[in-house]
């Protein structure tokens, strides 16, 4: 077995298998390389810039109910940062407890709540466009809670369905 | 077999240890999950083992029945669409061949052939609609209600073929612009979903008694029918009553005093 082994690599030597190859036309290649690449992540660096990525929203929290409330007061059911990253389980489980369980009431970090979309996030959360819509458009979620949730279809739903389709 | 007092030592305090380690692993293990912990039934909801109701159809004249219907529409959302192949009903009317086609003796009393019937989802115990839906959109709780989810309705419309009492009612379009007053802290529906009547599910778990029955001055009774001393076994057990074709074997749970 060895001997034959040795035998292909002689073959492969004495066709130049192992010398390293010429590029021809090396600048141009080269060139062509970097404006590949260039191309290929210029939506990442338009992004990171000036394009819509570019700008983190910030979700406003300046409803009036919310206003009214004294500073100390001024909590969602659960801290702001697990919020921001887990409503969307939260509401999820809100909506299974309720339909299938009846359970309405929230044992929040601070104190008891109704378990309710229409009747408690969005009591305080009156703002959609600054709120709920400024978030999701940034991460193309679209969410369709307020074709069924809410009460003012045109100032709320209608605007998200017209300006998406 | 003789122990020594040493040995005897050992053996108790190497088994008291396993005794509260043992003890301290069963305690985490069936306390209640931080799921269960966070969500509770609110204070002074109404529970039952079965919810049934009774249609006092003495009582139960027009005026008190367009005032049953109309609150229940109002409060839930219900679209007024006068076309009969688009419209939703909760609870509505029937003359009394329509409401009880098992019922036509040759010679019926005459106040019962003018009279109109009320009608809703009759909360069968053995509900049809829940044995054929295919994503368990609609199923039967604990309590007998037969509760519907309108996150999981695909709009199938297989719950509409076999519901024999006419109770439930597609969404062929938006319902948004026939809801003549939004009532804000109930949802609306959307397009290509069914719905149905569901006893008041949201008022039972605020403790409120369903809104048909609030206004209805006492034409319906509603109650625990597991409860022997509930309200509606009393009625049960005094008057007279009939249910839309119990021949079905549904076990329809709305009974009517005729």
């Amino acid at each position: 077995m060895p001997d034959e082994k040795k035998e292909v690599i002689d073959c492969l030597r004495q066709t130049n298998f192992f010398k390293p190859k010429k590029i021809y036309d090396r600048g141009k290649v080269i060139i062509g390389i970097i404006i590949l690449f260039a191309f290929l992540t210029l939506p990442l660096f338009y992004n990171m810039g000036m394009g819509k990525a570019g700008n983190v929203p910030e979700p406003k929290i300046d409803t009036p109910v919310i206003q009214k409330l004294p500073e100390k007061e001024r909590v969602c059911v659960e801290p702001k940062r697990y919020m921001r990253e887990n409503h969307m389980k939260l509401l999820d489980n809100w909506r299974d407890q309720v339909v299938r369980f009846g359970n309405r009431s929230y044992k929040g970090y601070t104190k008891k709540y109704t378990i309710s979309l229409q009747n408690t996030c969005l009591k305080c959360h009156s703002n959609y466009d600054n709120f709920c819509d400024k978030c999701h458009r940034y991460t193309q979620t679209k969410p369709y809670c307020w074709s069924c949730h809410v009460d003012k279809p045109k100032e709320w739903a209608g605007k998200e369905l017209e300006g998406e389709k | 077999m003789d122990i020594s007092r040493r040995e005897f030592l050992r053996i108790a305090g190497a088994s008291t240890i396993v005794g509260v380690l043992g003890g301290w692993a069963a305690v985490e293990l069936l306390a209640p999950g931080k799921l269960e912990e966070k969500y509770l039934l609110k204070p002074g909801a109404l529970t039952a083992k079965r919810w049934a109701m009774v249609v006092d159809t003495k009582k139960m004249d027009e005026v008190t029945a367009n005032r049953c219907i109309e609150a229940c529409h109002r409060i839930h959302n219900v679209p007024d669409i006068a076309d009969p192949k688009h419209e939703i009903k909760w609870i509505w009317l029937e003359p009394f061949e329509n409401a009880f086609p098992d019922q036509q003796q040759e010679y019926v009393a005459e106040y019962l052939k003018e009279e109109s019937f009320i009608l809703l989802c009759n909360q069968c115990d053995n509900p049809p609609c829940v044995r054929v839906c295919p994503t368990k959109a609609t199923w039967k709780r604990e309590d007998g209600i037969v509760m519907m989810d309108q996150h999981r309705c695909i709009g199938c419309r297989f719950c509409m073929a076999a519901c024999p009492y006419g109770s439930r009612s597609f969404n062929w379009m938006d319902s948004r612009p026939f809801i003549k007053e939004r009532n804000p802290e109930y949802p609306t529906r959307e397009k290509g979903v069914v719905e149905k009547c569901d006893f008041c599910a949201e008022r039972l778990d605020e403790g409120l008694m369903p809104a048909c029955v609030e206004v209805s001055n006492g034409a319906l009774i509603f109650g625990d029918l597991a409860d022997f001393k509930s309200e509606v076994r009393k009625i049960l057990r005094t008057r007279y009553s009939i249910r839309r074709k119990p021949h079905l074997g549904t076990n329809p749970q709305v009974y009517y005093i005729v």
